[in-house]
C-alpha cells in the first residue's frame, strides 16, 4: 500500500489551514494513502475509447441572461458577520503598515 | 558592469460592464454603498449555485476577437483554492488549462519601430472583494466580489518601460473600442501587474522574475520597470542573485520594496468547477461576435492618415480613445478641416479636459461646436486668438460658434480703411520702433502687431495688419 509521506500531508494540512501533530501527521499518511489507493483503481480501467469529461451531466451552456436584481440589505448580509466598522467587514490584520 | 537586456511580461484584468456579475445576479456597480450590491451565491453560502452571466462569455469573446485570439470553442471554469478575507468562498471561479482564448497579439510602436507582442491567452473570473488594511484590522467591501473580469497574460515580449507602456496604450484603446470594459485604471477597471527579469545581451534562458503590484497608472509602469531593471542590474553587477519575489511600486519614492518572497510555486489545486457544466461556443455564435467587433484604432488610424491627410501622430493620438476618434470624425462630417479638428482637439480641448480633469462627454463642447468655430477661423471671420475666447464659451456653456461671436461682437475686423487707422495711431506714437524696422530689426514689426492686437482686443486681423505695418513703414 501506498503510504502518503509526511511532508505531504503536512503540505496538504498547511493549505487547508489544518494544525495537525506529528503524530496525527503520521496517522493521516497513512490513511490518506488508502484513500488514494482505493481511487487509484479507477486507472486500471480501460479508457481508450472514453471521451474526456469534466462533468457526468450531458449538459452545456447553462447560461442566465445579464439581468440584475438589487443586492442582500446590508443589514440582513451583516447577520452572519462577526464583526463590523462603517459597512465593512472587519477581519484580523493582513498587512502590518 | 555587463549590460542587461530586460525581458517583461504583463498581465493585465479587465473588469467587464455588464449589468450584473459573472456567476450572480448582483448589480455590477462601482462606487456603491460598502456591501450593498451582494448575494448569497457572491458570499458563498451553503447550497447556492452560481450560474454564468451568457454576456460575460459574449463579451470575453469579443475581447479575444479583437486581441486577434483564437476562440476555445470549448471552454470550461474551473475553481482556483486560496484562503484570504478579499473571498467569502475560499476559491476563486476561474479559468485554467481552456481558456476561452489564446494566441494573440498586438502590435506597438516605439520610436518609429513596429512591433507585435505576443498574448499568451485570455481567460474570465470572478473579481474578489476590495480590502482596505489598517494596523489593527482589515476591512472588506464585497461589492466587488463576482464582479466579472478577463486576464489577459502577454508573452515575455516586452523589451523595455516604453514597449510595456506602448503595448497597455494599445490593448487599453482596443478594449475600450469593443465597449466591454471603461478601463478606467483610477476606478480599477484596468489593472496590471508586470513580471520582470533581465538576462546579459544574447543570452537565450530567461534571468529570475520579480513581480511587480501597485501599478496604479501607466507612468508608475514605466517608472516600475526602469527602477526595477536598474535594481536588479546593479545586484547581479555586485555579484548576487535575483530573488522570486512580489514587489510593491511605491509612488512617493518612485522605488520598488519587497512584499514577500515566493517560496516554491503557488499551489491553488485547480481543479474542474463542479458547480457549472462546460460552454460550447458554436460556429453561428462565434460568427454573431465577430461581427459585434467595430472597427479598431489601427485601422481608424490608417484610414485618417491616408483619407484626411492627417500625420501618423495626430492619427496615433486621436484614436487612443473611441471617445476622441469619435468626437473628431463628427466634427469633420460637420465639415471642420480635418488638420484644424486635429489641432484643436490634441491642443486646446485636451488642455482643457487636464486641466479640469474631465472627459469630453463631461464638457459642453459638441462636434457641430467645434466645427462651427474652426470653419469661421477658416473663412477668416476670427482669429485664431478669438477662436480661444470662443471656445472657453462653447466648452463650458455649448451652442452655436456663430451666434456667440455675433453675440459678443468678436468677428475679426478685416476692414482695410479700419486697420490703417489703427496702424497709423500705433506708428504715430512708436516713432522709435519705425527706425529699429529700418535698422534691420525685425522684432519691432511683432511688437507693433502686439500693441495693435490689444488695442482692437484682438479682434484686428494680424496677418493683414502685418502687411499694412510693413507697407506703411516703408513710405515713412
Amino acid at each position: 500500500m501506498a503510504k502518503l509521506s509526511v511532508e505531504e500531508v503536512k503540505h496538504v494540512a498547511k493549505l487547508a489551514r489544518l494544525a495537525i501533530t506529528e503524530e496525527e501527521a503520521e496517522k493521516f499518511a497513512g490513511q490518506l494513502g488508502a484513500i488514494t489507493d482505493f481511487a487509484a483503481q479507477l486507472n486500471e480501467l480501460d479508457t481508450t475509447n472514453v471521451e474526456p469529461t469534466t462533468h457526468v451531466l450531458p449538459l452545456v451552456n447553462v447560461l442566465r441572461e445579464d439581468v440584475a436584481a438589487e443586492g442582500l440589505s446590508r443589514d440582513l448580509m451583516m447577520k452572519n458577520v462577526k464583526d463590523q466598522q462603517d459597512g465593512l467587514v472587519k477581519v484580523p490584520p493582513i498587512m502590518a503598515e | 558592469m555587463t549590460n542587461f537586456e530586460t525581458v517583461v511580461g504583463l498581465e493585465v484584468h479587465v473588469e467587464l460592464k455588464t449589468n450584473s456579475k459573472i456567476f450572480s445576479p448582483s448589480p455590477n456597480k462601482f462606487g456603491s454603498e460598502p456591501n450593498t450590491n451582494t448575494s448569497v451565491i457572491d458570499l458563498g453560502y451553503p447550497g447556492v449555485l452560481p450560474v454564468v452571466n451568457k454576456e460575460v462569455v459574449n463579451y470575453a469573446m469579443r475581447a479575444a476577437l479583437a486581441l486577434n485570439m483564437d476562440i476555445n470553442q470549448h471552454t470550461k471554469f474551473d475553481r482556483k483554492n486560496y484562503f484570504y478575507p478579499d473571498n467569502p468562498k475560499a476559491y476563486q471561479i476561474s479559468q485554467f488549462d481552456q481558456p476561452i482564448g489564446e494566441n494573440g497579439w498586438i502590435e506597438i510602436e516605439v520610436g518609429g519601430e513596429k512591433k507585435r507582442i505576443g498574448i499568451t491567452r485570455i481567460h474570465m473570473e470572478e473579481d474578489a472583494g476590495k480590502l482596505t488594511h489598517g494596523a489593527n484590522a482589515s476591512l472588506v467591501d464585497y461589492n466587488r466580489q463576482g464582479t466579472p473580469l478577463v486576464e489577459i497574460v502577454s508573452e515575455p515580449d516586452i523589451r523595455s518601460a516604453e514597449e510595456a507602456y506602448a503595448y497597455l496604450e494599445k490593448l487599453k484603446a482596443i478594449i475600450q473600442y469593443t465597449g466591454v470594459s471603461d478601463v478606467r485604471m483610477e476606478e480599477g477597471s484596468l489593472r496590471c501587474d508586470a513580471n520582470i527579469s533581465i538576462r546579459p545581451y544574447g543570452r537565450d534562458e530567461f534571468g529570475t522574475r520579480t513581480e511587480l503590484k501597485n501599478l496604479n497608472s501607466f507612468n508608475f509602469v514605466r517608472k516600475g520597470i526602469e527602477y526595477e531593471e536598474k535594481r536588479q542590474a546593479a545586484v547581479l553587477n555586485a555579484g548576487g542573485e535575483i530573488k522570486q519575489e512580489t514587489r510593491r511600486f511605491d509612488e512617493k519614492t518612485g522605488k520598488t520594496l519587497l512584499m514577500r518572497v515566493k517560496e516554491g510555486t503557488d499551489d491553488y489545486r485547480y481543479f474542474p468547477e463542479p458547480d457549472l457544466v462546460d460552454i460550447v461556443i458554436d460556429d453561428a455564435w462565434l460568427e454573431r461576435e465577430k461581427a459585434m467587433i467595430p472597427e479598431l484604432p489601427d485601422a481608424r488610424k490608417a484610414r485618417y492618415v491616408a483619407e484626411m491627410g492627417l500625420p501618423a501622430y495626430d492619427a496615433h493620438v486621436l484614436t487612443l480613445s473611441k471617445e476622441s476618434a469619435d468626437f473628431f470624425e463628427a466634427t469633420v462630417a460637420e465639415g471642420a478641416d480635418a488638420k484644424l479638428a486635429s489641432n484643436w482637439l490634441m491642443g486646446e480641448v485636451n488642455a482643457y479636459l487636464n486641466a479640469e480633469q474631465k472627459e469630453l462627454e463631461d464638457t459642453a463642447l459638441t462636434p457641430e461646436g467645434l466645427a462651427g468655430m474652426i470653419k469661421l477661423i477658416s473663412s477668416d471671420t476670427i482669429s485664431s486668438k478669438i477662436a480661444k475666447k470662443v471656445f472657453k464659451e462653447l466648452v463650458e456653456n455649448g451652442g452655436k460658434a456663430e451666434e456667440i461671436v455675433k453675440a459678443k461682437g468678436l468677428v475679426q475686423i478685416s476692414d482695410e480703411g479700419a486697420l490703417l487707422a489703427m496702424v497709423t495711431e500705433v506708428l504715430d506714437n512708436n516713432a522709435q520702433s519705425i527706425e529699429d524696422f529700418k535698422n534691420g530689426k525685425d522684432r519691432a514689426i511683432g511688437f507693433l502687431v502686439g500693441q495693435i492686437m490689444k488695442a482692437s482686443r484682438g479682434q484686428a486681423n494680424p496677418q493683414m495688419v502685418n502687411k499694412l505695418l510693413i507697407d506703411e513703414m516703408n513710405k515713412r
